[in-house]
């Protein structure tokens, strides 16, 4: 077992496998987990954080991968997270993110980790922006998150993130009414992928008309772009309307904003996590179960129970 | 917390069939581990850099041109170069019986040819990390 300092002696001297074995531990929740990203904290901050996000099947891993290259032609530094579903049956996961990012497997300058959502919604938004902070420290300049867009942890993780970028296809169609409401809300910048398909200049003036009718939020419009991620389409323009956003939120002063926001989510998060933890100790488990007994048996209310928990942590 | 078992599933080497290194990986997925696929026609070099960033447990091989006297030594060496020799690496295909013995002897911790369950798999790597934990 290697110590806590020389994982950290060789991860400040740019070793990749110590990156590696840092983001494990953080993400497993080791013992030595706290300390690792306290110390780490005073690194983090430098990292541009982009989010990528959208319905299974759009194309996002391409279009991610074809950003990246983009990136490294700038000579930028660029760390990829790849978040998949895990089964809530068995708890495991297929990661195939990595598939479609061939071209950009063994740059150096780019290192891609894949994260299953290991069942938990806003708790997943906790570790994946831990891994984030993680690479940020190390020295990446761009961090870019992936996560299927269908459901609510998503959207935590869209706000770790300053520049979120909606991926869609033109098959999305009816699917983009019923996901309007929450995955068009959080794009800054919206990709119609595979628009060499039928129906994308359709969807395209859709799109535009109905953030149109939302008008624009805090001075920024989402600009609508075409791409054709595996042909390497469109993915130049954008970078640029990425970069235009990043460019729009430092100077308006949004950025900072951004970021305040996100140490008051991390710390409520961490402390609500926290609480839950001491909360349910062995003692008030066992309490627990024998209250469960008593109300089935009719003797107290599932309120009177809870009552009884609570006040046994008032009065610690 | 339970540690999760993650696996790293490749295909070094040329040839394009992968349902057998698809179907392991379903299984493995199935046994309760993350595993990552890195899809068709991978080098020795993507094969051990997608082991080190995913910070797997296992690296499982799959090949089936007859390539792996060449390319599975030169993934566990280059393993071994990266500080990442820890990792348990197993393979999979058609390879014959005549070279399974040399494979051991260079750092391949078991190889799986056709007929084998996968349950046989699941239940090998689970007791193989339950027993490296310790």
């Amino acid at each position: 077992m290697v110590s806590t300092d020389d994982l950290l002696k060789r991860f400040t001297d740019g070793d990749r496998t110590a990156l590696s074995k840092i983001i494990t531990l953080v993400e497993n929740h080791e013992s030595s987990f706290p300390d690792v990203l306290d110390r780490l904290y005073p690194r983090t901050g430098k990292a541009y954080r982009i989010g990528v996000t959208g319905p299974p099947g759009a194309g996002k891993s391409t279009l991610v991968s074809g950003l990246v290259q983009r990136v490294r032609a700038d000579d930028k530094l660029v760390g990829v997270i790849a978040v998949d579903p895990s089964s809530p049956f068995t708890g495991g996961a297929l990661l195939g993110d990595r598939i479609r990012m061939q071209d950009i497997g063994i740059d150096p300058g780019v290192f891609v980790r894949s994260m299953a959502t290991r069942g938990s919604l806003g708790g997943l938004a906790e570790a994946a922006g831990d891994v984030a902070d993680v690479m940020d420290a190390f020295g990446q300049d761009i961090v870019i998150t992936e996560t299927v867009g269908v459901g609510q942890c998503e959207l935590d993780i869209a706000e770790a993130c300053y520049t979120t970028v909606v991926v869609i296809v033109p098959e999305s169609g009816d699917a983009i009414q019923a996901m309007k409401a929450g995955l068009m809300e959080i794009a800054d910048v919206i990709a119609i992928n595979k628009a060499d398909r039928e129906g994308a200049d359709r969807i395209a003036r859709q799109t535009q008309a109905m953030l149109e009718l939302r008008g624009e939020r805090n001075g920024w419009s989402p600009p609508v772009i075409c791409t054709i991620a595996s042909q390497g389409d469109g993915i130049s323009d954008l970078f640029d309307q990425i970069e235009k956003h990043r460019v729009f939120q430092t100077e308006s002063g949004l950025l900072k904003k951004h970021r305040r926001g996100n140490v008051e989510a991390t710390v409520k998060a961490i402390v609500e996590s926290e609480i839950h933890r001491k909360v349910w100790g062995e003692r008030s488990l066992s309490k627990l179960h024998s209250l469960v007994d008593e109300v089935m048996g009719g003797k107290r209310t599932p309120r009177q129970a809870s009552a009884e928990i609570l006040s046994m942590i008032d009065g610690r | 917390m339970e540690r999760k078992i993650r696996v790293l599933v490749a295909k070094p080497g040329l040839d394009g069939h992968d349902r057998g290194a698809k179907v392991v990986a379903s299984a493995l997925r199935d046994a309760g581990m993350e595993v990552v696929y890195t899809g068709l026609h991978q080098t020795p070099e993507m094969v051990v850099e997608a082991a080190i960033q995913e910070d797997v447990d296992v690296v499982g091989l799959s090949i089936l041109s007859g390539a792996h006297a060449v390319l599975f030594p030169k993934i566990v060496d280059l393993l071994k170069e990266r500080g990442a020799g820890d990792k348990l690496v197993i393979a999979g295909g058609i390879i014959p019986e005549d070279d399974v013995e040399e494979l051991k002897k260079v750092g391949i911790a078991n190889v799986f040819g056709p007929g084998t369950t996968t349950t046989e798999i699941t239940e090998y790597v689970k007791k193989e990390i339950a027993s490296r934990s310790k």
